[in-house]
């Protein structure tokens, strides 16, 4: 059991008000004003939508890539419960944590972009849902990952609230929610990919690929670790502890074998379909595709050697090579390579007030997160205090 | 060495869990639909249309739209494209000088932009609630905004383009053309073909209309022909006109499955507009995906069962509980 002699969670503490959490005050009030301008005057009040490029970034930034980037618990729990990879235990927590905000975020903003909202409700219910709606799936599987998420992070709150009972109950079944809590977001990440395919020609042939749900999911997983490399190593700088290189090292050698795998399914996908003559033509679509490519690629020159992996700069470049790569898939899928046939005459850059909105929705992240870390048990127990 | 063994058990369950799920056979292949036998459509022959735009006016009287202005003076319905607004609108192709009618060079063409109605269309695969549907007897893909959540999903799958967000509404609709179902109670048929003074749209069973539009183009250029006006089938209002320069492709026939709505055009149709689409639709492949991996949910039972099972034995009871009890002992 030498295994789970791990550093025990404990709240940091510290001061909630701070320079950083008054900043993400002023930008969740910000949105919540254009928020309400968008509630009572409509999508094209705040938004540059439009019918060439309906879904702007609260649909692919907020929800896509939000909830790509809140992978990080489902990668680490996949390796901990699945993999029994018990070392890595000291890192579910925080990453779950993540995951939550990330994925209630991704639920609340596709919310807000749903033009007839009030009937959301239509899509959980039997006679209106449409089962071969690829986003019918994504739907239910992303609500129902969120509840989930919420029970196997219960622990942390019912632990603050010394509800020992409830703990005991719930610890008997947890297996079974951290089941599902891995099986959720392989079908919705896969199928954030698929949603590409009923889309046709409309999408680049650089992105349309009968096999969007493995590159989605592999992708989802590699991000998931490329996360808490990045988050790992902000929240050691931030709050000045000691970062888990111990730990970070042998995940990132991980998240390469993956990353790898990924990458020969994308050569051997691009190459099958012929699809290469795109990446070749001198248009903003092919440098945007070389740049996801070359950012998938760096982790191995960054993080490529043990002696680098133990580098804390390295593992956060890695981290940040890893999101921008998965980042841009998904940018260049839905937006970027998109609109093939009525991309003509039709533009979308998204307006101040939608970049306003999403920058909210992290700044809600990043403040829930301090919160939480500050006031519960998430983060490994260390002996020196947060001192900012 | 237990621990390794165990590790090696739970990496390779874990592994076979992953594969499962992810590289399922295609044994729920679905095959692109093809139009229901009494379908409902429309056959736009450019060479006929004069560009006169009544059915653009028609349109949006019989579905009660209000004018959309591109002109500074605001004086009547100026429409650039179709919109939540605009369901119909005829477009046009000009190369050169615009000399001659109906050619590619120095020439000028029409064309019509609205539903095709397609046989397998990509917005009734996408809409998540079932908003957008297509009648198993008429064919027609319908809308229902009473049912619509308001995603826009079918804005963007639509190959055409075709339906249409109100954006400039906080309770905004799709908008898009429903073949005037709505009138056919009154004896009515689609408005834009009841108006079109040369029959240019023409209004019938997609059957008859894909006979009519295949007589047309094996009929010599020049030669004279009778051209019905408003509906096949219906009152007599045809006419002898010269037969025009067709492309030996009936527009709709194979795209996607077929559409209900058809095209002829004497200028190559990606220029005045129509995409070149492959006869298998992408909503067959899209639900063949979806069916592979979800149909029957069997898949995901069977890969909730297995990492169930994996994780029973790698989650330590008193993981968590071991934890909170050390930091009790220590507060």
């Amino acid at each position: 059991m030498s295994a789970h002699a791990h550093a025990v969670p404990a709240p940091v503490g510290g001061n909630l008000l701070n320079a950083v959490t008054l900043v993400c005050g002023v930008l969740i009030a910000i949105m919540a004003a254009i928020l309400l301008t968008r509630f009572i005057f409509g999508l094209g009040s705040v938004t540059n939508i439009n019918d060439g490029y309906s879904w702007g970034i609260w649909v692919v930034v907020d929800v896509m890539i939000g909830s790509a980037l809140a992978c990080g618990g489902f990668s680490v729990a996949l390796l901990v419960y699945i993999f029994n990879k018990g070392q890595y235990h000291p890192l579910v927590r925080p990453a779950l944590l993540a995951s939550l905000f990330g994925y209630t975020l991704a639920g609340t903003g596709i919310f807000v972009d749903l033009g007839r909202w009030w009937n959301f409700w239509h899509i959980f219910w039997p006679s209106y849902s449409n089962p071969n709606s690829v986003m019918f799936e994504v739907a239910v599987c992303v609500t129902a990952y969120i509840v989930v998420m919420w029970i196997e992070f219960s622990p942390v709150f019912l632990e603050k609230l010394g509800m020992k009972d409830v703990r005991q109950k719930l610890n008997k079944l947890l297996f079974f929610f951290i089941a599902l809590g891995v099986l959720l977001p392989m079908m919705h990440q896969s199928s954030l990919g698929t949603m590409l395919v009923v889309m046709g020609s409309q999408v680049n042939p650089l992105w349309q690929t009968p096999l969007q749900p493995v590159i989605y999911l592999l992708t989802a997983i590699v991000i998931g670790y490329g996360v808490v490399l990045f988050e790992s190593c902000v929240a050691a700088a931030s709050y000045r502890r000691s970062i888990e290189v111990q730990l970070l090292d042998p995940l990132a050698k991980i998240m390469l074998g993956v990353l790898a795998l990924y990458l020969v399914v994308r050569l051997v996908d691009l190459t099958v379909r012929g699809a290469w003559g795109g990446a070749f033509e001198f248009s903003g679509i092919a440098v945007s595709f070389w740049i996801e490519n070359l950012a998938f690629l760096a982790p191995f020159i960054l993080i490529g050697s043990t002696q680098a992996r133990r580098n804390p700069a390295n593992l956060f470049l890695a981290g940040i090579a890893i999101m921008v790569g998965g980042v841009l898939l998904r940018l260049n899928g839905f937006l970027i390579g998109y609109g093939h046939h009525t991309g003509t005459g039709w533009s979308y850059f998204p307006s101040i007030y939608e970049i306003m909105v999403t920058t909210g929705f992290f700044a809600i992240e990043v403040l829930g997160y301090i919160i939480i870390t500050r006031r519960f048990p998430v983060l490994p127990r260390e002996d020196a205090r947060a001192t900012i | 060495m237990a621990s390794r063994r165990h590790f090696l058990k739970g990496a390779l369950a874990g592994g076979a869990a992953l594969a499962g799920a992810t590289l399922a056979p295609e044994a729920c292949a679905r095959d692109t639909h093809t139009r229901p036998a009494e379908g409902l459509g429309l056959l736009y022959d450019a060479t006929l249309c004069i560009g006169c735009k009544a059915c653009v006016a028609a349109c949006k009287e019989a579905n009660g739209n209000p004018p959309e202005f591109s002109t500074e003076d605001q004086l009547w319905d100026t429409p650039l494209d179709t919109s939540g607004y605009t369901f119909n609108i005829i477009k046009m192709y000009r190369n050169g000088t615009m000399q001659t009618k109906d050619a590619e060079v120095n020439g000028f063409s029409f064309m019509k932009t609205s539903c095709m109605h397609c046989a397998d269309p990509s917005c009734v695969s996408a809409c998540p609630v079932s908003a957008m549907v297509k009648d198993p007897i008429t064919g027609i893909v319908s809308y229902d905004p009473a049912i619509c959540v308001g995603c826009r999903y079918c804005v963007v799958a639509c190959p055409f383009g075709i339906p249409k967000y109100q954006y400039d509404s906080p309770t905004g609709k799709i908008g898009k053309c429903e073949l005037c179902r709505h009138r056919y109670a009154d004896g009515h048929y689609s408005a834009c073909a009841e108006v079109c003074p040369t029959g240019a749209t023409l209004y019938g069973k997609t059957a008859d209309l894909l006979a009519e539009a295949k007589r047309r183009i094996a009929l010599a250029p020049g030669s004279r022909t009778s051209y019905p006006r408003g509906k096949i089938g219906g009152p007599d209002q045809s006419y002898e006109a010269p037969v025009g320069n067709y492309l030996q492709h009936v527009y709709g026939e194979h795209e996607y499955g077929g559409t209900q709505v058809l095209k002829l055009s004497a200028v190559n149709f990606q220029k005045v507009g129509m995409p070149d689409l492959p006869a298998k639709s992408s909503a067959a492949t899209s639900e063949t995906i979806q069916h592979s991996l979800y149909g029957g949910l069997v898949l995901p039972v069977v890969a909730l069962g297995a990492l169930s099972f994996i994780a029973k034995r790698n989650v330590k009871p008193d993981d968590d509980a071991a934890a909170s009890d050390h930091k009790e002992e220590q507060s």
